[in-house]
C-alpha cells in the first residue's frame, strides 16, 4: 500500500510538471502515505473482551475505552461476562479459542486458571493483552501496574507514618484480596520486602478478604480491637477497601490509623478520600490503561509480525492522591463505560 | 450409666452451646483481650446479620421448607433501592420500593412453593438465580457494587450508630429475634407454623389455610433479608451484589442447623438460631485473631459442624420414632 501511494504521488508530481500545475492533484500529495496502511491493518479484526467480571469499574473502564476506538476503526468488538466464575471464564475462553477472533483481551482471575488456554490462543495466532492480573505466561502485552513495586510504594509510605521514626506503636495490618490473586499477591510481596527490611514494623494481621468490603469490614474491626494502637493498614484494592475504611471510621480511629490503598481512579474513590475513607490512594487510572491496551492492540496489528512475536509488559503510570488532590472531574463515572459496553 | 443420664439431656442445641462456651474459655486462656467488652461487641457485631438472616431461614424451615434466595433478595433489593437513590429518588421511596421487591419476589416464591406444589429446594434455587440475573441485567446496571449514598440521612445509624454503647446491628438483631419469638411462640399463626412444618397434612384437616401459611412465611423471610441488607449496607457503606456468588447462604442455613433446628420441619426456636450464630462468630473472631487464612477458616468451621452433628447423632441415635419422613 506503501508503495502504491508513493507511486500515486509521483504519478501525480509528473502529471502537475507535464501540464503546468493542478491543484485538485496536488492535494493527493499531501495525503499521509502511511495512514491508509494503517487503517487496513486494523479494519474488519475481530476483539474479544473476557475479563472476570464485567460487572465491576476497572472492567467497565477498560472495555468502554477499547470498545470505542474499535468501533472508531471499523471493528468489531464483544465482549463475555463469566461474573467472577473461573470455570465460565475458562470455558469461555475455550469457546473463543474456537472461534479464532483477531485479538483477545483477558485479565487472569489468578495466575494458573488460565495459562494453559492464553499460550494456546498465541499459538493460534490470536493476539493477547493481558490486563491487570498477569497469569503464568507472557503474551503480546500485559497491561497493568507494576504491583510489586507499587506495594514497596506503599510500604515506604507506611514507614514514614508508622516507621522506626515515628512515635507511634509501629503496628500495620495488611489486608490482601484473593490470596493467589496476582493484583494481591505481588502487592504483599512488595511490601514484605520493605517491611522485612524494618523489622520495628510489626504486621498485627495479613488476612484475606476475597475482594470482599463486608469481610475486610469485619477482619479490620477485629484487627483494631485487639491492637487499639494501630498505626496503619494497607488494603490492596479500594473496592474492599471501603469495608477496611468504614471498620476503621466506625472504630473513631480516623486520625490514628493511616489507610493507604490503590484503585483505578473511579468516583467512589475520590468520594472515599473526600469523606476519609481512604487516608491515601494509588491511582492507576483504568481509562488510561484501556488505552494502553488499545496501543497494545494496534500495535500489534500493524507491525504484522505474527501473535506472541513480540511481548511486552505494559506498566501503568500511576498517581499518588490524597484529599488535596481532588477536584471536580479528578474521578471517572463507571456508569459512563458502563453504558459502552452494553 | 450415670454418663447414659447425662447424654439423654444432651440435645444439639446443649451440645453446640457447651461447644461455644468452650471455644469461649480457650480464646480466653490462649488470646489477650478477648473477653474485652469491644471484642465481645465487635464479636456478635460481626455476625449479627448472619443472625437476622438465620432468624427469616428459621421461619421458613419450621414450615418444613427452605428458602435459598434469602441472600440473593437481600442483596437486589438493597442495591436496587440506594442506586435509585443515586439517580435521584427520595430516601424512603427508594427504600420502599427496594422493599415492595423483597416482598413481591418472596411473595411469588410462596406461590410457587404453596401452590405450584414446587418442592422449595428448587423453587428457591431458580428464584434465587432468577432474582440475581434480573437484577444485574436490569435494575443494577452500573458496577455491581453499590455504594451506600451520603444523603440516607439516620438510616445510616441502622449500620453505624450505637444504643447505651451497643453497635446498632446487635439491637436489631436482638429485636428481630424478640419480634420472631413473640411471633412463634405467642400468635395463633406462630403455632400454624410449627403445626404444618410437623403434619401438613393433619394440619389441612384440622383447619389450617395451609397454602396462605407457606406463602406468608416466605414473605416474612423475604422482609427479614431486606432489614440484613440494609443493616450490610450501612455498615458496610456498600452493599456487594457478588455476595450471591458466595456461600453465604450455607453459612445462613449453617446457623440454623447447627443450633439444632430440624430440617424436616416442626422443630426448633429463635434460641436455636441465637446458639448456632453465637458458635460462628466466636469461631471466626478467635481465628481471624489468631491470623487464620479465610480458607483455613472454612475448614475448621466445617469440620465444627460435623462434629457438633457426630455428637448429635452419637447422643441422639434416630431410630423409626425420632426420625420424620422428610429428613434431610
Amino acid at each position: 500500500m506503501r508503495s502504491n501511494g508513493f507511486l500515486k504521488a509521483a504519478a501525480a508530481a509528473l502529471v502537475a510538471l507535464s501540464i503546468g500545475g493542478a491543484p485538485a492533484k496536488a492535494a493527493d500529495a499531501t495525503n499521509d502515505p502511511y495512514r491508509q496502511g494503517a487503517l487496513e491493518s486494523l479494519k474488519g479484526k475481530k476483539i474479544a473482551y473476557l475479563p472476570i467480571s464485567i460487572g465491576f469499574d476497572l472492567a467497565q473502564a477498560w472495555g468502554g475505552v477499547v470498545k470505542t476506538e474499535a468501533e472508531r476503526y471499523g471493528m468489531s468488538f464483544s465482549s463475555q461476562d463469566p461474573n467472577w466464575n473461573t470455570d465460565a471464564m475458562a470455558q469461555g475462553m475455550t469457546a473463543l479459542i474456537a472461534e479464532k477472533p483477531d485479538v483477545i483481551v483477558t485479565q487472569n482471575p489468578d495466575m494458573q486458571s488460565l495459562a494453559r488456554l492464553l499460550k494456546q490462543a498465541t499459538s493460534q495466532g490470536i493476539v493477547v493483552v493481558q490486563l491487570n492480573m498477569q497469569g503464568a505466561v507472557q503474551t503480546d502485552a500485559f497491561v497493568g501496574p507494576d504491583f510489586i513495586a507499587m506495594g514497596e510504594q506503599s510500604a515506604n509510605m507506611m514507614l514514614k507514618k508508622c516507621g522506626a521514626d515515628t512515635k507511634t506503636s509501629h503496628k500495620v495490618a495488611i489486608v490482601q484480596g484473593v490470596l493467589t490473586g496476582g493484583v494481591s499477591f505481588y502487592q504483599v510481596q512488595g511490601m514484605m520486602k520493605v517491611f522485612n527490611a524494618h523489622p520495628e514494623i510489626k504486621i498485627v494481621s495479613s488476612q484475606a478478604a476475597d475482594w470482599d468490603a463486608s469481610k475486610a469490614r469485619a477482619i479490620t474491626e477485629t484487627a483494631l480491637q485487639q491492637n487499639p494502637d494501630l498505626c496503619g493498614v494497607i488494603d490492596v484494592w479500594d473496592g474492599q477497601g471501603i469495608g477496611t475504611g468504614a471498620a476503621i471510621k466506625q472504630a473513631g480511629k480516623q486520625d490514628q490509623v493511616y489507610f493507604i490503598t490503590s484503585g483505578g481512579g473511579a468516583q467512589s474513590m475520590c468520594d472515599g478520600l473526600m469523606n476519609g475513607t481512604y487516608s491515601a490512594v494509588i491511582n492507576y487510572d483504568a481509562p488510561g490503561m484501556g488505552r494502553d491496551a488499545w496501543t497494545a492492540i494496534s500495535t500489534a496489528l500493524q507491525n504484522k509480525q505474527g501473535a506472541g512475536a513480540i511481548k511486552t509488559q505494559m506498566y501503568s503510570p500511576t498517581r499518588l492522591m490524597t484529599k488535596e488532590d481532588v477536584k471536580a472531574g479528578t474521578c471517572w463515572d463507571p456508569q459512563q463505560y458502563a453504558k459502552i459496553l452494553r | 450409666m450415670r454418663l447414659q443420664v447425662v447424654a439423654r439431656h444432651l440435645n444439639q442445641e446443649k451440645i453446640v452451646f457447651l461447644l461455644t462456651v468452650a471455644l469461649v474459655i480457650a480464646f480466653a486462656a490462649l488470646l489477650p483481650n478477648f473477653l474485652d467488652r469491644g471484642n465481645l461487641l465487635s464479636l456478635v457485631r460481626s455476625v449479627a446479620v448472619l443472625g437476622v438472616l438465620g432468624l427469616g431461614m428459621l421461619i421458613v424451615v419450621l414450615g418444613r421448607g427452605i428458602d435459598l434466595s434469602l441472600v440473593a433478595i437481600m442483596a437486589i433489593s438493597v442495591a436496587w433501592s440506594m442506586q435509585l437513590i443515586h439517580q435521584g429518588l427520595p430516601v424512603y421511596a427508594a427504600l420502599a420500593l427496594g422493599l415492595v421487591f423483597a416482598v413481591g419476589i418472596a411473595f411469588f416464591t410462596g406461590i410457587l412453593v404453596a401452590y405450584a406444589e414446587i418442592p422449595p429446594l428448587f423453587a428457591t434455587l431458580a428464584m434465587s438465580t432468577f432474582v440475581y440475573g434480573f437484577g444485574r441485567a436490569h435494575l443494577i446496571t452500573g458496577t455491581d457494587v453499590v455504594y451506600m449514598p451520603q444523603n440516607m440521612g439516620w438510616i445510616v445509624g441502622l449500620g453505624q450508630g450505637k444504643l447505651i454503647g451497643i453497635p446498632m446491628p446487635i439491637v436489631i438483631a436482638a429485636l428481630a429475634a424478640f419480634v420472631i419469638f413473640l411471633f412463634l411462640r405467642f400468635t395463633k399463626l406462630g403455632s400454624y407454623v410449627y403445626a404444618i412444618g410437623d403434619n401438613l397434612a393433619a394440619s389441612r384437616i384440622s383447619g389450617i389455610s395451609v397454602r396462605p401459611m407457606l406463602v406468608l412465611q416466605y414473605v416474612l423471610a423475604g422482609v427479614i433479608a431486606f432489614v440484613a441488607g440494609v443493616l450490610t449496607a450501612t455498615s458496610v457503606e456498600a452493599m456487594n451484589t457478588r455476595i450471591v456468588n458466595s456461600n453465604m447462604i450455607y453459612d445462613v442455613i449453617l446457623v440454623v442447623v447447627l443450633g439444632g433446628v430440624g430440617l424436616s420441619g416442626g422443630r426448633g426456636n429463635v434460641r436455636n438460631v441465637i446458639v448456632g450464630t453465637l458458635l460462628i462468630g466466636v469461631l471466626m473472631n478467635g481465628m481471624t485473631i489468631m491470623d487464620i487464612q479465610y480458607t483455613v477458616q472454612n475448614v475448621i468451621k466445617s469440620l465444627i459442624l460435623l462434629l457438633a452433628i457426630v455428637i448429635d447423632s452419637v447422643v441422639n441415635p434416630r431410630d423409626e420414632q425420632t426420625g420424620q419422613q422428610g429428613d434431610i
